[in-house]
């Protein structure tokens, strides 16, 4: 059980010019294998064209209980978004 | 299902003036379709729950390469030969996205090896048959793979995130595997008197033991009723197993094959198959640890995880020594 390979997070890249996404986890140990890894475990059907392996006990986390400081100040201001504002059709396209 | 059987923590499904105020808050997100993450306030019965399950789930994936992987070396084409191998990889990756779900509850993927090893965990009954003819292949993609798909495809939605993740991430890449199946029992019934044959004897033995992988009636079941209400059980076993008949009768007739059943009948006022119900006695004694396999299914998977132990212990080693050497020279 002190021997278990350390957990590492795993990030790919798609096809078509996306940002690298969280796919899932494995085991490693080390970085070199743990890329071997994820494109044996997550890119079997072209899902990617670049992977990312991070540590995760390298991930610092929000916590679930900060929810409500954290996202409900940008709940009140509609005005961030475009459909807040009333533009004349006249005007076109904007 | 690939998770049979799982005991349910807890006296079954509580009313809301019997719930803490924590609970009540968890049922209603659960009931919002809200995803619970790992970090999040889960009942402790609930996080036990599951680890049973989706490390059972995980077992499943697993052991269930072992009876395929029996023919990757007498495949009858190069090609067939290909299809299997990378049938056989995807269960590996199956089995590594659901260890991971599990993971995250706080079990350790070395905890839930040792408790397979030990017999402690269980992985679903249908791998401790044997796959005697290549036919087998055919059956097993089809049927087991088949009754999989009918309780994973409902999973999708479970409450649990990482569980609901790699429920999706499998689904995908299921459809292939019942397809590659059918498509060996297509050759098959079509091919030679005695190919056929091998085709129905497929299906005579593999009929009973995918309407097991259900698990027997829980309509009754206060801990089923538990699971449902956490949505981490979607179906009854008696709902799926009523699905998997209705969709797979039809699919026996096109091959020219008769389903085992002599009971076997089109019940128009029930829009359904009627149907006989596998030995419940012997599935119990399979799951005891009877069936014709599960001393070799247990064997080969211990054989695998002594005999990686050097391995596993070596490349640690190695990455260690790196990585020290690699602070030295900073
Ligand atoms: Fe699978
Ligand atoms: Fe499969």
């Amino acid at each position: 059980m002190k021997n278990e390979w350390p957990l590492w997070e795993v990030f790919i890249r798609g096809q078509h010019g996306m940002s690298h996404r969280h796919v899932g986890s494995l085991h490693a140990p080390d970085a070199e294998m743990a890329i071997k890894n994820a494109r044996d475990v997550y890119t079997r059907r072209n899902e990617g064209v670049s992977i990312w392996v991070v540590e995760a006990r390298h991930i610092a986390a929000s916590s679930p209980s900060d929810k409500g400081p954290l996202y409900e100040p940008s709940e009140s201001k509609v005005y961030r978004h475009p459909t807040f504002f009333d533009i004349p059709e006249e005007v076109g396209a904007m | 299902m690939y998770a049979q059987m799982i005991k349910t923590a807890g006296t079954g499904v509580k009313s809301p003036e019997e719930m803490t105020e924590e609970e009540r808050r968890f049922q209603a997100r659960v009931d919002a379709n809200e995803k619970i993450e790992p970090k999040d306030w889960m009942p402790e019965d609930y996080r036990k729950t599951l680890i049973r399950q989706i490390g059972q789930h995980a077992h499943s994936e697993i052991v269930g390469q072992l009876p395929e992987g029996n023919w990757i070396t007498r495949a009858p084409t190069l090609e067939r030969k290909a299809i299997l191998l990378a049938k056989v990889q995807d269960e590996a990756g199956h089995g590594l996205y659901l260890y991971c779900a599990a993971e995250t509850l706080g079990v350790s993927r070395d905890e839930l090896t040792e408790q397979l090893l030990s017999g402690k965990m269980k992985y679903s009954s249908i791998f401790n048959y044997p796959t005697l003819t290549w036919a087998d292949m055919g059956a097993v993609g089809w049927l087991v793979d088949g009754a999989a798909i009918m309780n994973q495809v409902p999973l999708q939605r479970t409450s649990f995130g990482p569980y609901s993740r790699a429920m999706i991430r499998i689904c995908k890449e299921e459809s292939f595997h019942q397809r590659q199946g059918y498509d060996i029992m297509m050759k098959m019934a079509q091919g030679t008197p005695a190919q056929k044959k091998m085709a129905q004897d497929a299906l005579n033995r593999f009929w009973y033991p995918s309407l097991m992988m259900f698990g027997p009636s829980d309509k009754d079941s206060v801990h089923s009723a538990q699971s449902m209400a956490w949505k981490i059980k979607m179906n009854t076993n008696d709902e799926l197993r009523q699905k998997f008949v209705d969709q797979t009768v039809p699919q026996a007739e096109y091959l020219g094959l008769t389903v085992p059943d002599e009971h076997l009948k089109w019940n128009e006022e029930r829009g359904h198959y009627d149907f006989s119900e596998p030995d419940w006695s012997e599935f119990y004694d399979v799951l005891k640890g009877n069936g014709p396999c599960n001393t070799d299914r247990l064997n080969a998977r211990r054989e695998a995880w002594e005999e990686g132990q050097w391995v596993r212990d070596a490349m640690l080693a190695h990455a260690r020594k790196k990585a020290a050497a690699k602070v030295a020279a900073e």
